[in-house]
């Protein structure tokens, strides 16, 4: 029966391939845009997850999320080095300066761009950027240096080829570039730029207080979780895991902007039409098929069978419009893998996975309705002219 | 001779069926006698509304009769229910229908094939045997034809094969000429009577086509729910 199932569904091609169509539009928009929404909010914890060394932030205590900096004092440091089970603690600095190019004599007027800078420990460069694409990380500790991450090379030096010795003032200091490296793509797009602990107080703009973070990583023997509770214990400081940290900085975008709710309101919509599109495609599919059902009824297939017919009709344009919708899905990211503004999107397993579910469920409430019909029809419909 | 021919294929006994209550109720057999012995054609004929298909489709067990008995190759309908019921149906009754209800994406061969393939038998032989059946119905050029490709008349020509391909001991057919000219309804009367009457199988025309008539073993004309009389056809078509 199943064989004559396949045949009645792919016999009318239009309809079969309607149905297919709706359920490829849906997986594919509920895929694409909660991937683009994870990409989004992975983004907000790109300079979290890039310091692998630490696995402790220390931060003030009313912080709600990274961008969120309220600075340090600089004794703060020493006092979380004294607490028990800190391996090591280190500065860190995170801030936004204006970066204007310069040709080393006369600057370019009005060419600036707001930078990220990031100011790692001088001694052990904790925090710097894991795969160098140009240059040496070790130059880092040259005076006067940068390194900047590629897509902000490309940003501020658009059509140029990768290169080291490009000039930069920050806060009326002199900065060059000596490397270019890979960085997780920040939550607003603009350059990030490694230097120094002590090199970026300079860049920054004057500030009583410039301590940003504090990166410390637990003793091998010592829980994060317990070494986190003894520095808030201690120092009246804020510390949280790593993940932790990303995890508070995402459920702070996620309660306080309308991301979640407009990306939500486009998968709802993709579900709908979804719903609306195979499910009213197979509901009248069913209903035009009726007579042949009450046929093969008369012929003695049973209710079982014919309900097993209508799901596997239902499975099969399914699993053919989540496959569909998932290749273009997994299609777009590929494709724009190398564009900057979407860098470091793709399609997680759990997305397909959760897109395959609510698929499931449209396929489910498609098929429902005509099994119900189905079920119904009197086989006696056939000698009904 | 089989002991079937020797008895009544089908029995009815006091046969009431209505549809609808209260102000909208029908009385579709108003009480319905029949007894149609094996080995003959019997037509049902009546103007439109008198109960034929009503009295058909209970014959073939797909409608329940209100009141009274029902009895098809010596086993009672009143008595079978559900799968049990379905299962007397693919095993014993082949069915023609006016619209043919031909699946319109499988073949010729594979339409006439599918109360094998309901019984278990594999696909492949089911459709061999399908061909060889669609050959004596003078179809076996056209086998490989979609329902869409063929006449009319072809059509009602697979039907009938679907129909006795899995060797029923009783055929219904609703109307098989009403879709076809006079000529095409004669040839497809003149197969029904030559492959499906069998001395150990019931045939039950459902007809209002008068030019076909003579095609019957007994004719049993019908008006407003019963029975008006029962007429045997001693000149019945032989080819």
């Amino acid at each position: 029966m199943n064989w004559i199932a396949l045949k009645m569904l792919t016999g009318d091609r239009s309809k079969y391939l309607g149905i297919v169509f709706g359920v490829a539009f849906a997986s594919l928009l509920m895929a694409h845009q909660v991937s683009i929404f994870c990409g989004i909010m992975r983004r907000t914890t790109s300079q979290i997850r890039d310091v692998e060394e630490a696995s402790i932030w220390v931060m003030d205590p009313h912080l709600q999320y990274s961008e969120e900096i309220q600075p340090l004092a600089d004794t703060d440091l020493y006092r979380i080095r004294g607490v028990e089970g800190v391996d090591w603690a280190v500065p860190f600095f995170k801030g936004l300066v204006r970066a204007r190019k310069t040709d080393g004599s006369r600057a370019e007027r009005g060419d600036y761009r707001q930078v990220m800078l990031l100011g790692i420990d001088d001694a052990t460069l904790i925090g710097a950027p894991r795969t160098m694409v140009l240059g040496e990380l070790a130059d880092l500790k040259r005076p006067d240096t940068v390194v900047i991450d590629e897509a902000g090379f490309k940003y501020l030096w658009p059509d140029e080829p990768f290169s080291t010795g490009k000039l930069l003032e920050m806060n009326d200091r002199r900065a060059v570039v000596v490397g270019v490296c890979k960085a997780s793509a920040p939550f607003q797009t603009m350059p990030i730029m490694y230097t120094r602990y002590s090199q970026a107080i300079q860049y920054a703009p004057t500030e009583r207080r410039l301590l940003s973070f504090v990166l410390a990583r637990h003793k091998p023997d010592a829980s994060p979780a317990a070494v986190c509770d003894r520095i808030e214990e201690k120092t009246g400081l804020q510390a949280v895991s790593k993940d932790g940290f990303g995890w508070k900085t995402m459920r702070y975008y996620l309660k306080n902007t309308g991301i979640p709710v407009n990306f939500g309101i486009t998968v709802a919509l993709g579900f709908i039409v979804g719903v609306a599109i195979a499910g009213q495609t197979f509901y009248l599919f069913t209903i035009e098929n009726l007579k042949q059902f009450g046929a093969l009824k008369a012929m003695g297939v049973t209710n079982v069978s014919i309900v097993g017919m209508v799901l596997l009709q239902a499975f099969v344009v399914g699993l053919i419009g989540y496959g569909i919708g998932m290749g273009f899905a997994a299609a777009f990211f590929v494709a724009t893998k190398n564009v900057t503004a979407l860098s470091g999107f793709f399609l997680p397993w759990q997305v397909m996975a959760g897109t395959g579910l609510a698929v499931l469920l449209i396929v489910l409430m498609s098929s429902l309705v005509s099994i119900r019909r189905v079920l119904v029809l009197e086989p006696a419909i056939v000698f009904r002219g | 001779m089989s002991a079937l021919a020797t008895q009544a294929a089908v029995s009815c006994r006091g046969v009431i069926k209505e549809f609808g209550s209260g102000e909208t109720r029908v009385m579709a057999l108003r009480g319905v006698d029949l007894e149609t012995p094996a080995g003959e054609m019997t037509l049902l004929v009546g103007p439109s509304g008198c109960g034929k298909t009503t009295l058909i489709s209970i014959i073939a067990g797909l409608l329940d009769p209100c009141r009274g008995e029902v009895s098809v190759l010596g086993t009672s309908l009143n008595q079978l229910r559900g799968r049990h019921l379905v299962s007397f149906r693919a095993r014993n009754i082949g069915f023609v229908f006016q619209q043919y209800n031909l699946l319109p994406a499988l073949t010729a061969a594979e339409n006439a094939a599918v109360p094998l393939i309901i019984a278990g038998m594999d696909r492949p032989t089911a459709v061999k045997r399908a061909q060889a059946m669609l050959g004596e119905l003078g179809m076996a050029d056209r086998a490989n034809a979609l329902p869409a490709q063929l006449s009319g008349g072809q059509q009602q020509r697979v039907a009938i094969a679907r129909a006795l391909i899995h060797e029923p001991r009783l055929l219904v057919c609703d109307e098989p000429t009403a879709a076809l000219d006079a000529h095409s309804g004669r040839i497809v009367m003149g197969l029904i009577r030559r492959i499906a009457v069998q001395p150990d199988r019931a045939v039950i025309v459902v007809t209002h086509d008068s030019r076909v008539y003579d095609f019957g073993d007994r004719i049993v004309y019908m008006s407003d729910g019963h029975i008006e009389r029962v007429e045997l056809n001693g000149h019945a078509h032989k080819e």
